[in-house]
């Protein structure tokens, strides 16, 4: 099942780094997103998952350079990308790198799009915007991304509206504007939620073609693990603003060391053996008003202690696989079958 | 789009009809005899009997439509009884006179209020924005008559820098004419220009937060780009209609701006014939306004047609 194999991680330099990212709504005492380190590597695929809320758009958006300061206060973090290092509060100001080198597609195409343009001045606009073509040139190279993205008849296409294109036709467009610079590290923030599930599966596997293609560092932000297994080179769990798990997709499948990794596996529907009631993490994510002040995963652990009153530190262990809980790793390697 | 157009335009046929029902009853409501102020002095009823006559007004009402609006049909819109010129030329004569003040005062409207309801979308919460805000409030609760006395006041009795009131046709001498109308166009176009710009701020700030002025940012597009670009665009569409309603107004409503200044426009030529139960004009005066309304809302119409992609194509 697990279709992306992870190749050696120490074998390249990351081509993407993010090192702690703290973040919260400007004017509020709780972090938003804690401590968020991740690394891409060039040709690998990072996969984010977390339920709704976890923090997994907010910083995608942030390392984008897409939120606005008055709303959100980055109070620390630093990428370093292609040789150069920023912080992350002036990723904002990193223009010539955004829809460059790194390129973002959204969750929703039916509203990415500008519905006044014609789709393919949209994406001929994202190449003169960062490189010298003549308008003539950059049409050429519109169309020739349309049709690497599979829309038929694309010289036909470029001329018309976002209107006039299907949802999955829109996010073939989002997707040809943002690869159409060839860049080397591509943000997705579900790029398939919108979408009818046989179109999910066809955008899925373009994503992947294209990026094996260009070798690009890819961050896929999902909360799909079927998504996550197909694509997944490494796996990012986040909870509550926290990165409370990563490591290599076989890890996570195979050896999940957090309970909220565990919870969140055992709650994906298995097709073979017999069919139980799937199993559910009981509780909803806290509030940020209720955070609890240590491990951010207690209010719903079924393991709590009295030790989860303190924060966690993230543990490694082999094979760049860490944990933030302070049981890790665990003594018993739980039986999941994935 | 033609047939857009036309389709348009034949809606707007019942509502000039209505419009003129309601024009010509609610003039025949009015207290007050016409022929009475035409008489003047000399109430010898035979003279009012031969007035009555000569202008029809023994008919019955229903016929009396009919009359009117068959000869408005072909472009009579009777004589005045006043100064027994012929309504059309009247209205001919005065129109000019408005449409150029409107002009100016809706450019004066778009150069000040576009500029600041974008700047202050953009910078929503800052000193700029508040300070846009007040002036803006200031502009609309300014009366017009005020504000033009004090201008008058100001920069024609005191400075003496412009003419305080006239009127010179534009093309006998088109600066001449601008510098007279510059002050009433000015005292017209703030109030406008402050409507403006509270509707160009919250259109530009439902568009800025959305998913295509972020795909827009995520492309690397220069701020400014992704604000007159792409978030402009789409928050033009409400301006331009409003701008389209706004100068229809104006035809109308510049009735006190035009007696301050004295500019022989539109406004005054409605006042006077009030004032002199002059039916024939009020009549033709207020049809010719309802139908340069209708015509400026399918104006508006179309343009929204025109700015809107989605709509562009199914027309």
């Amino acid at each position: 099942m697990l279709a992306a194999s992870s190749s050696s991680i120490n074998s390249s330099l990351p081509v993407f780094s993010v090192a702690d990212l703290n973040m919260r709504i400007a004017g509020s005492p709780t972090d938003l997103v804690e401590n968020f380190s991740i690394d891409v590597f060039p040709g690998h695929t990072l996969c984010i998952v977390g339920e709704s809320g976890c923090g997994k758009s907010i910083s995608a958006l942030a390392l984008m350079g897409l939120l606005s300061p008055t709303e959100i206060d980055i109070r620390s973090g630093t990428i370093r990308f292609e040789g150069q290092e920023y912080p992350v509060s002036e990723a904002q100001n990193a223009r010539h790198l955004r829809g460059d080198r790194l390129a973002m597609i959204f969750q929703e195409p039916m509203t990415s799009l500008n519905p006044a343009y014609k789709v393919g001045e949209q994406i001929a606009e994202a190449i003169t915007c960062h490189h010298p073509f003549s308008s003539d040139e950059a049409k050429k190279r519109a169309i020739e991304m349309l049709a690497k993205v599979g829309i038929p008849a694309p010289a036909a296409r470029f001329n018309e509206y976002p209107h006039q294109l299907s949802g999955g036709m829109r996010q073939r467009v989002m997707i040809a504007m943002a690869l159409v610079n060839n860049p080397s590290l591509l943000i997705a923030d579900e790029p398939t939620t919108a979408l009818d599930v046989t179109i999910q599966a066809q955008i899925i596997e373009l994503i992947r073609n294209l990026q094996k293609e260009a070798n690009m560092g890819t961050i896929m932000i999902t909360h799909d693990l079927g998504v996550v297994a197909k694509l997944a080179t490494d796996v990012v769990v986040m909870y509550a603003g926290q990165i409370v798990e990563k490591g290599p997709v076989e890890a996570i499948f195979n050896d999940p060391q957090h309970p909220y990794t565990i919870g969140l596996l055992s709650s994906m529907p298995k097709l073979t053996g017999q069919r139980e009631r799937l199993a559910t993490i009981p509780g909803t994510v806290p509030t940020i008003q209720s955070m609890p002040s240590g491990c951010r995963f207690s209010s719903r652990c079924p393991f709590r202690a009295a030790i989860c009153k303190e924060k966690p530190v993230a543990r490694s262990f082999k094979n760049n696989h860490s944990v933030s809980c302070h049981f890790a790793p665990l003594d018993v390697i739980l039986e999941l079958s994935v | 789009m033609l047939s857009f157009v036309l389709r348009r335009l034949l809606i707007a046929i019942p509502t000039i009809i209505l419009i003129s029902v309601f024009v010509f009853t609610l003039q025949k409501l009015l207290p007050g005899d016409p022929v009475l102020a035409m008489a003047g002095e000399e109430r010898d009823p035979q003279v009012l009997e031969y007035l009555r006559n000569k202008y029809r007004l023994n008919d019955p009402i229903f016929i009396q439509y009919i009359n009117w609006i068959g000869n408005a049909f072909v472009g009579d819109l009777g004589i005045s009884l006043r100064t027994n010129q012929p309504v059309l030329e009247l209205i001919m004569e005065k129109l000019p006179v408005t449409i150029q003040l409107a002009v100016i005062a809706i450019l004066i409207a778009l150069v000040i209020g576009i500029p600041t309801g974008i700047l202050s979308a953009v910078k929503k919460g800052s000193a700029v924005d508040y300070c846009a805000n007040a002036i803006a409030l200031s502009g609309l609760s300014i009366p017009n008559f005020w504000l033009g006395i004090m201008l008058i006041l100001l920069v024609s009795v005191r400075w003496q820098l412009l003419p305080a009131s006239g009127y010179v046709p534009f093309f006998e001498d088109p600066l001449k004419s601008v510098s007279v109308m510059i002050m009433p166009a000015f005292v017209l176009g703030t109030a406008l220009a402050a409507t403006l710009m509270r509707h160009t701020r919250s259109a530009m700030l439902d568009v800025l937060k959305s998913d295509y002025v972020r795909t827009a940012r995520a492309k690397g597009l220069k701020e400014q780009t992704v604000v007159l670009k792409h978030a402009f665009r789409n928050a033009a569409t409400p301006i331009v209609t409003l701008t389209a309603l706004l100068f229809g107004e104006l035809i109308a409503g510049a009735v006190l701006t035009e007696q301050i200044f004295t500019i022989p426009g539109f406004g005054k030529l409605i006042v006077d014939a009030v004032f002199n139960r002059d039916y024939a004009v009020v009549q033709g005066v207020v049809l010719v306004t309802a139908v340069g309304f209708i015509l400026m809302n399918l104006l508006a119409d179309v343009a929204y047609v025109l700015l809107n992609p989605r709509l562009r194509s199914s027309s």
